[in-house]
């Protein structure tokens, strides 16, 4: 059967705020927070049936309890859409997320299905990293990987060991950086428009309502400085130049851009190609370097081409070394112009779509720019690129 | 003057300053949580009502852009504590509690900075009338229930409910949720329903209720949502209240105060300001706690939660042996709805066997009938319907019982032919198959006599309609073993029923007292009483029907039939009426649309010693007494608390009189007839 591969486009996406671990969230069910994200995307687009809806993939790092049962299908149920809509539970650990958008694109692209949920949860206070992992022993008796692999502060620890030039006072500039540019969003009002409120409870004070991130903090290099660097002795990566541990959740809306025009669904980004690739796992961070070039290759762009970057702050020294790489400066205004997971936070699986989300405003404010791209590092080394196209582009036809 | 009762479970109102999208300022969230989970709801004591008034104080403190109170997960609140009721000392106490309520509430009324109830689950009594203080009600889709109960139990909807529901929602819906659906088995409702009423300014679903209701409210706020309200029609006031009257009176004639009470209440919300409203309701109260008919209330709404769910003398649970294939020896309708509840409550293989096949297949052709009309009334889905069809069959071999686990009969009332009928049996199944019989008179120790293993015979016995009441008696005969009496119980709660646990004594509780009852009416007919002078002679007392009307459901030839046996056994207690065989030989109804029928009554042989009403009401109180004495003294239930319990859950006797034992102990006919109480003063009465 002849077929045609069809345009994807990323419609709407929205994200609960993003908790710290143990904070406002302590006492929230973490399907519960993507349920809301679920509900609220339908809300945000009454033109969409909920019928059309034929696919729900939700990503989560640590499938269990909460975020187990197949928390793509129970959280679509528990969300009211119809029963008729299927699901799924994906992990690609932080490019959870990332990697349910590109697997409901691909089969948007072959026409499996026209309109499709992806989005990511983890709930680090109810799942800490780690829990309940069983590694294989033949990792250490074959010295298959480092063990030190499986720790991600300390595979940014071994990052910093290969790019010496990258200094802790690098990093920690960044880092302070990325706090100032989300304070500066916030106050400007451009992140709110992601955020879905989400009601939160404790014993002592009742009910109330979680609006803004709980983790951006105000900070100093002086302050910086001072943190300790708990994965390495006398180390450089800081609980203030890395994401902290995050709850949070969020959603997207990819719909074929054919059923996006019938059904008058706005059209905010048009997928241009994806990549992901493995790396040595002692040094995950790295991996968004390879599977730019990848992207970029399937895509036929260079990286002088990208006008927007979203890169996921899992470690500050990890988005240096990628800026290195492709020649980009620090403080270039096109990467992360709101700042970064370092301030806002990264609930593992949950933070590609934020990424996009994100990125989708970004398009809509810069009407100049034609592609940008979004890009994280992975667990188990690995990297993620998703280069967007800018369906606001004023520079003449596609 | 302290009101805090020792042992209240306080419910705190815990403030919150929400700040929610789109304000400028936070608003003040309070939410009610008496710190256990749903199983044990929030409730108002004094102590609750103080940190709610707390909580508003604070509240207002920090001039919020909007107030809004909700509840813990489940429950929004179930009213007014009521456990701290008769341990108030007096009227001025219970006063204090009215005005207390009316106090803290009406801060919410009164409030210049918008108010609002998230309703987020469960509301009732002083639960939903908090709510109903607020200027802007939400309402989850998913809260279990609301009502204003408080009629049923011999109380009104005194903080403010009504004189609010009937201003918000109009006199005939109010009349519906104060007085009707109390008195109708406590009808609650579905949120749906109280939305369409006009309870809610607006319904939204569970999944997301807390942050879309902050969200409306931030709308009503700003001026963006408007909230409209159809306007209540004050000319039908009187009208509908009239009606309600004629309804009391026809149904309870003067037995229930607090329904009067709250008639008069809902009558005075017409015109009076709110403040002569609540200062009426604050009466009401205080004369309602300090009386009888609310003791008994109490009584009856204590042995229907908490003794009905724990039954005096029943074995260790322990001993019960599951029960996977139940076996119903008949296939007629009573068998057949026996069939049905089995199937349906305990989810396992049910098969009924009859002498023919033609009447095996009407049985089980009954079962798939109402089967289908409850698909297609919508109380059942498919799924279950497909289930309940698989498991539901039937045989004319009786071999079917071999692996029965239980098996019930529901065979003619006759003694010889239940005993052949578990001789033939006891060949086919296992020998610790329990032997449950559905005999209303007959002895379940004689019935098992002849058996090999007659320790696994227990009596177990229904009410009809056997889906809807909700009483069983489970008898134990003579050589009735624990494990068998154990399954029996562990059964009778799977079938949701209410099991009270009775000696194998002829008609065991609810059909001897019944039929005692019943025998000095007709004793006063036969004597000469007009029938409709004998027929109305209860009616003070308020029952749920008249004797002819109960006589009529419970089918004249089947009470002639349970009076044989008990003449048999007490003929000097139990007489035998010809006039009562002359109405079962006529085969003609004895009541007509609520009418004597005339042509019954000139069947009737009669003497010429009528008795007046209260002669008529006296006899048969005395009886009641006299019976229910020898019942305890020959321990056919534990407590007198038993016999109410049967009384209230099989026959629908009213919570006022606390079944019975309270009203005859109150009114002195106990203690005339029998020589003392049954219940210890204070138990279900003033002290």
């Amino acid at each position: 059967m002849p077929r045609e591969v069809r345009d994807v486009v990323f419609v709407d996406g929205v994200r609960t705020p993003f908790g710290k671990a143990g904070g406002m969230y302590a006492n929230t069910r973490a399907d519960d927070l993507v349920i809301r994200c679920i509900r609220e995307l339908m809300r945000r687009n009454p033109q969409l049936p909920p019928e059309r809806v034929e696919e729900v993939a939700i990503a989560a790092t640590t499938q269990i309890g909460d975020q187990g049962l197949t928390i793509g299908r129970t959280a679509a149920l528990l969300a009211g859409l119809p029963k008729t809509v299927p699901g799924f539970a994906i992990d690609r650990m932080c490019a959870g997320a990332m990697t349910a958008v590109t697997t409901v694109a691909s089969g948007i692209a072959v026409g499996a299905y026209d309109v499709a949920i992806a989005g990511g949860v983890e709930h680090m206070g109810r799942h800490p990293m780690g829990e309940g992992v069983d590694p294989n022993p033949r990792i250490i008796a074959e010295k298959l990987v480092d063990p030190s692999a499986l720790v991600m502060g300390a595979t940014a620890e071994n990052l910093h060991d290969r790019v010496p030039h990258i200094t802790k006072e690098r990093t920690d500039a960044f880092a302070l950086a990325s706090q100032q540019k989300t304070a500066k969003a916030y106050a400007n009002g451009k992140l709110q428009g992601d955020l879905v409120s989400v009601a939160i409870r404790d014993e002592e004070n009742g009910w109330g309502l979680a609006t803004v991130d709980e983790a951006p903090r105000d900070t100093s290099m002086e302050k910086l400085a001072t943190l300790k660097t708990p994965f390495r002795p006398h180390g450089k990566v800081t609980a203030g130049n890395a994401a902290g541990l995050n709850d949070g959740a969020t959603a997207a809306l990819l719909v074929a851009e054919e059923t996006a025009r019938e059904l008058g669904l706005p059209v905010a980004m048009r997928l241009v190609s994806y990549g992901f690739v493995g790396v040595e796992p002692e040094v995950m961070g790295v991996g968004p370097i390879p599977s730019t070039e990848k992207a970029l290759r399937i895509a036929g762009l260079s990286i002088d081409d990208i006008g927007l970057f979203e890169l996921n702050e899992a470690f500050a020294v990890q988005v240096l070394a990628f800026l290195d790489h492709f020649g980009i400066a620090d403080d270039d205004p096109r990467v992360n112009p709101w700042g970064g997971a370092i301030a806002i936070g990264h609930p593992l699986a949950s933070s590609g779509v934020r990424l996009m989300t994100q990125l989708a405003r970004q398009f809509a404010e810069h009407p100049e720019v034609r592609y940008g791209l979004t890009a994280m590092c992975i667990g188990i080394g690995m990297g993620g690129t998703v280069i967007w196209e800018n369906p606001n582009w004023e520079g003449g036809d596609k | 003057m302290s009101l805090a009762a020792p042992n209240e479970v306080v419910t705190k109102a815990l403030l919150r300053q929400v700040n929610v999208p789109g304000l400028d300022r936070p608003a003040a969230l309070i939410t009610l949580d008496n710190g256990l989970d749903h199983t044990k709801p929030n409730t108002f004591g004094p102590g609750g009502l103080t940190s709610l008034d707390e909580a508003i104080t604070a509240a207002l403190a920090a001039n919020p852009a909007f107030i809004a109170v909700t509840g813990k997960p489940y429950i929004f609140c179930v009213g007014a504590d009521i456990t701290g009721l008769p341990l108030l000392a007096d009227r001025e106490q219970a006063l204090e509690i009215g005005r207390l309520g009316h106090r803290v509430f009406a801060r919410l009324k009164d409030s210049a900075i918008p108010t609002f109830a998230f309703v987020n689950g469960a509301a009732m009594g002083g639960g939903l009338e908090l709510a109903l203080h607020c200027h802007y009600r939400t309402l989850s889709a998913g809260a279990a229930a609301l009502a204003l109960p408080e009629v049923s139990l011999g109380l009104v909807p005194g903080w403010g409910g009504t004189q609010l529901l009937p201003n918000l929602i109009g006199i005939p819906a109010a009349t519906q949720v104060i007085l009707q659906n109390p008195l109708m088995q406590n009808k609650m409702l579905k949120p749906k329903q109280a939305a369409e009423m006009g309870i809610a300014d607006v319904l939204l679903e569970p999944a997301d209720f807390l942050e879309r209701s902050l969200e409306w409210a931030a709308g009503v706020v700003r001026g963006e949502v408007t909230v409209t309200r159809p306007e209540v029609d004050r000319d039908m006031w009187a009208g509908v209240l009239y009606f309600a009257r004629q309804t009391l009176d026809q149904r309870l004639h003067g037995a229930v105060p607090a329904a009067y009470q709250a008639l008069d209440l809902l009558e005075t919300a017409k015109d009076a300001d709110f403040a002569a409203g609540t200062a009426a309701e604050d009466d009401a109260l205080a004369d309602l706690v300090f009386s009888e008919e609310l003791r008994s209330g109490l009584y009856a709404f204590d042995l229907v939660q908490r003794r009905a769910k724990r039954p005096a003398g029943a074995p260790d649970k322990g001993l019960a042996r599951p029960v996977t294939k139940v076996g119903i020896v008949g296939a007629g309708l009573m068998a057949s709805q026996l069939a049905l509840l089995f199937a349906r409550r305990l989810q396992v293989p049910v098969v009924m066997t009859d002498l023919d096949q033609s009447r095996v297949d009407k049985g089980v052709g009954y079962v798939h009938t109402q089967i289908e009309k409850a698909v297609t009334r919508g109380r059942m889905d498919k799924g279950t319907a497909a289930k309940l069809y698989g498991l539901v069959s039937g045989s004319v071999d009786k071999s079917v019982f071999a692996d029965c686990d239980f098996v019930i009969e529901a065979v003619f009332e006759d003694l010889s032919v239940k005993k052949q009928v578990w001789a033939e049996l006891e060949k086919i199944v296992k020998p610790e198959a329990v032997l449950a019989t559905n005999t209303s008179s007959l002895s379940v120790t004689a019935m098992a006599e002849d058996l090999e293993h007659p320790e696994r015979v227990v009596g177990f016995h229904f009410f009809n309609p056997v889906a809807m009441m909700p009483l069983l008696e489970i008898v134990r005969g003579e050589r009735t073993d624990d494990a068998t009496l154990a399954t029996a119980f562990a059964v009778g709660k799977q079938l949701k029923k209410s099991s009270v646990l009775v000696k194998d004594a002829p008609a065991f509780v609810v059909n001897r007292l019944l039929t005692r009852f019943l025998g000095t009416v007709f004793a006063a007919v036969d004597q000469g009483t007009p029938l409709d002078v004998a027929d109305s002679a209860l009616d003070p007392l308020g029952l749920p029907m008249r004797p002819l009307a109960l006589l009529q459901l419970v089918g004249p030839a089947v009470a002639y039939h349970v009076g044989g046996t008990l003449h048999a056994a007490f003929p000097d207690r139990f007489g035998v009426s010809e006039n009562l065989k002359r109405i079962a030989d006529s085969g003609q109804p004895i009541v007509v649309d609520d009418q004597v029928n005339e042509e019954v009554a000139k069947l009737l042989v009669v003497g010429d010693q009528p008795l007046t009403a209260e002669q008529v009401r006296q006899n048969a109180l005395d009886a009641l007494a006299q019976e229910i004495r020898l019942m305890l003294d020959e321990g056919v239930v534990a407590e007198a608390q038993d016999i109410d319990l049967c009384l209230i859950l099989g026959a629908g006797w009213p919570f006022h009189l606390g079944g019975v034992t309270p009203y005859l102990d109150r009114t002195g006919t106990s203690e005339q007839v029998t020589g003392r109480r049954f219940l210890p003063r204070g138990v279900a009465s003033l002290r």
